[in-house]
């Protein structure tokens, strides 16, 4: 930096380095002083109209006593003011009322999904799909039984499962018979050595003489191609079944199926709206 | 030599040459002188084709406008075109080819859009226009900008701002009645009735017209506007634009009366007439530069001095570089950039009419559910199910019957599609249905099927629409 200023005249800072590179003090250019005094009007502005300064205990509300929260729930509001119509319909009607209306059944198509997916999807699969050990809501075979009444009761008060341990009562080579018996009626052969077994041990008591099931009981239908408890080796899997029971008390092997009550999780519009939900995947009877 | 003084020596000369080209920045501002003759008549023509923008919303065909872009109901009505959101691919056809017109014409003559038909070109010729009739010539208008706030020049600016923010409005409300019903926005407005939505376009194009092309104009081209920038790469040599003739012109030099012409001196009289009436203040004898929009006012100037002072009119024309310089120009045909050009445009239009002539009245489009791909029945047979988007364009509601391919699949059975459905008209009527195939009938894990809706009208016209989706069964 030089002592002596060799450019006195064009308003340089008298920073000057290698005789003749200087630093000049020019004010900046004329837009960019306009957009910096707009910013430093829009920051008053801002902090006019929305809350900006904290302080100890509290903040700058602005004039507007705009929050976030407000916000949310101005939003949420709206939605409930949209849906209203419909959930005040849908209070006063029984599911099936509901399920024949063609406004309010899409409505509950639509406004179920997320239903759904809080509360049912976790076992039963998106869109009712099913998951190893948890039934498809989907198809037409139903243990509760497949009315709209009697989906709502499932829902309602949940379903627990049962069938006695056999480990005690039938050898091994009965187990056999009956699984090879059970898997061969869903695939139309009637073994009679089996069918004799199946009404001698009396296990018609529960799935009915035709083995079709008792929705009464929510005992299996062990006719059709379905199974509650599906597998790859599906007849190993009606053997465990067979041997270990469903929810049988004092056997560690036993089947667990159990479906919680969702009485008072739900609100029974909500109850009433999964039911018809639960129908429309295509298996409501 | 040392280095050193080469460097400065070099400096000097671009120092120099930088001197003879003036930037215009907008501290000067721009008076131009007005004049008649044949660009100047052009132009007020193609600026007559801008009174489409502010009387075409008022044309009415049936119970509706006839040109509506109705973007709360995701329609728009284009006299008897209605376009739907599923259209819209159509439009980067319609843009393909603005933008390649916009090239072609610039490759060929010049900023043609620029200079005649720009909204900013024209509403400021308008503006202009409007300054000339109430402060009168460049001359008056520079004194007035000069002079003190007396009443007189109050009332004659207030006068001016006036007639400014008329345009500006109108502007605004014409806009803004294309995209909403035009007679009910007048009613709107007149009884504060309006939209917020209104009132905002309304304001912000008030504010942009007002401000763009009272004040500031010239500099909109200069550093606002992106077009300016496009389009003078895409000229060349051969493009033909308002030039000056530089081989006829120099060496330029007044004319003096009495007084013998010398042997050197070219054809142009520095009257600098051609600089007095450009809208944007160039000197178009200095060559092609971007504050040109090739308005061909100049053109008209100096052919009117010509006239006077005895000589050819044309010292400034519609001309390209190469014909200037007397080099054979290359005919259009053999010019790749027309082939080029032609070729994209060609495209855009085919793909325009392929899109109108396909549009079909009735569409159908076809969600397979995922969740579950497919659903075993306990009588052994599959079940898939389908959502189906019925959209109905035609401008009533349709009562439609589902149907699919049934001789493909033995036993297909289909499950919500017993009644006719009523497709709602201008929109999309969301349909589930099941289908139903024994397991024993499918021969591979996925096939194809064809669904396909149809209906009548009530003058009993039969609409209908196809769509291929798949059926999916277990692993076989």
């Amino acid at each position: 930096m030089s002592e002596h200023n060799p450019f006195p005249d064009e308003g340089n800072t008298g920073h000057i380095w290698d005789d003749n590179l200087r630093e000049l003090s020019n004010p900046p250019p004329n837009w960019w002083m306009m957009a910096w005094y707009a910013s430093i009007a829009f920051v008053i502005g801002y902090g006019l109209i929305y809350p900006m300064i904290p302080l100890a205990t509290s903040y700058t509300k602005g004039l507007t006593g705009w929050t976030a929260i407000g916000e949310y729930n101005a939003a949420i509001a709206e939605v409930e003011a949209i849906r209203k119509p419909y959930e005040d319909k849908l209070a006063a009607m029984s599911a099936k009322d509901i399920l024949a209306d063609n406004e309010l059944s899409a409505y509950v198509e639509a406004s179920g999904k997320v239903i759904f997916g809080d509360n049912c999807a976790a076992c039963h699969g998106a869109g009712g799909s099913g998951n190893s050990g948890f039934p498809v809501l989907a198809d037409d075979d139903w243990l509760y039984g497949g009315t709209i009444e009697q989906i709502q009761t499932t829902i309602t008060n949940g379903r627990k499962g049962m069938m006695t341990s056999h480990a005690g009562t039938l050898t091994e080579a009965e187990i056999d018979t009956l699984a090879n018996y059970v898997v061969g009626l869903s695939e139309g052969k009637v073994d009679e050595k089996g069918k004799a077994l199946f009404q001698s041990k009396a296990c018609f008591a529960c799935h009915g003489m035709d083995a079709k099931g008792m929705t009464a009981m929510g005992s299996a239908n062990l006719t059709d191609g379905i199974w509650r408890f599906a597998a790859i080796d599906q007849l190993a899997s009606v053997k465990r079944t067979i041997t270990h029971g469903v929810n049988a008390a004092n056997d560690p092997k036993t089947r667990n199926a159990e479906m919680p009550s969702f009485k008072g999780k739900l609100s029974d519009a909500d109850i009433k709206k999964m039911a018809v939900y639960v129908y429309k995947f295509g298996g409501g009877k | 030599m040392s280095e050193k003084k080469i460097q400065d020596q070099s400096l000097e000369e671009l120092y120099a040459e930088a001197h003879e080209h003036t930037i215009n920045v907008g501290d000067v501002k721009i008076h131009a002188k007005r004049m008649g003759g044949k660009f100047r008549n052009l132009k007020w023509a193609s600026n007559l084709l801008w009174l489409v923008f502010f009387i075409g919303p008022y044309f009415r065909l049936g119970d509706r406008q006839a040109v509506l872009f109705d973007i709360p109901h995701r329609q728009f009505h284009i006299f008897n075109l209605t376009l739907l959101p599923q259209d819209i691919w159509m439009l980067s056809f319609v843009l393909l080819f603005f933008a390649i017109l916009l090239a072609v014409v610039t490759a060929l003559a010049g900023r043609v859009w620029c200079g005649f038909f720009c909204f900013q070109t024209v509403w400021t010729d308008v503006f202009t226009w409007i300054e000339e009739k109430l402060e009168g010539t460049p001359a008056k208008r520079r004194k007035l900008e000069k002079a003190p706030w007396t009443a007189a020049k109050i009332i004659i600016r207030a006068k001016k701002y006036f007639l400014w923010l008329l345009i500006s409005l109108l502007t605004g409300v014409s806009f803004t009645a294309w995209f909403t019903d035009a007679y009910q926005l007048w009613i709107d407005l007149f009884t504060l009735q309006a939209s917020s939505t209104a009132y905002i376009t309304i304001s912000m194009f008030i504010a942009g017209t007002f401000f763009l092309a009272g004040f500031l104009r010239e500099q909109t081209c200069f550093w606002l506007c992106p077009y300016a920038r496009i389009q003078a790469v895409m000229i060349d040599n051969t493009s033909i634009v308002p030039s000056y003739d530089v081989k006829r012109g120099e060496n330029r030099g007044r004319l003096v009366k009495g007084k013998p012409t010398s042997a050197d001196q070219g054809d142009c009289v520095d009257c600098n007439q051609c600089v007095a009436v450009c809208p944007t203040g160039v000197d178009i004898r200095g060559g092609q530069q971007e504050g040109c929009i090739m308005c061909g006012l100049c053109i008209d100037a100096c052919d009117s001095v010509m006239e006077k002072i005895n000589k050819p009119t044309g010292l400034i024309k519609y001309a390209s570089w190469d014909g200037i310089m007397g080099k054979e120009e290359l005919p259009l045909f053999k010019r790749p950039r027309v082939w080029v050009y032609s070729t994209i445009l060609l495209i855009s239009v085919i793909g325009v009419v392929v899109g109108l002539s396909g549009m079909e009245s009735l569409e159908l489009k076809i969600l397979h559910a995922r969740q579950p791909l497919f659903v075993i029945q306990s009588d052994g047979t599959i079940q898939n199910r389908y959502t189906l988007k019925v959209l109905n364009k035609i401008n009533e509601d349709l009562n439609i019957t589902i149907s699919a391919n049934n001789e493909k699949f033995k036993g297909l059975i289909l499950l919500g599609a017993e009644k006719k459905i009523n497709a709602l008209h201008g929109t999309v009527t969301p349909v589930t249905i099941f289908v139903k195939i024994p397991k024993k009938n499918l021969t591979e894990t996925s096939q194809s099927i064809v669904f396909t809706v149809s209906g009548k009208d009530k003058e009993g016209t039969f609409y209908q629409s196809s769509r291929e989706s798949v059926f999916i069964g277990p692993k076989r």
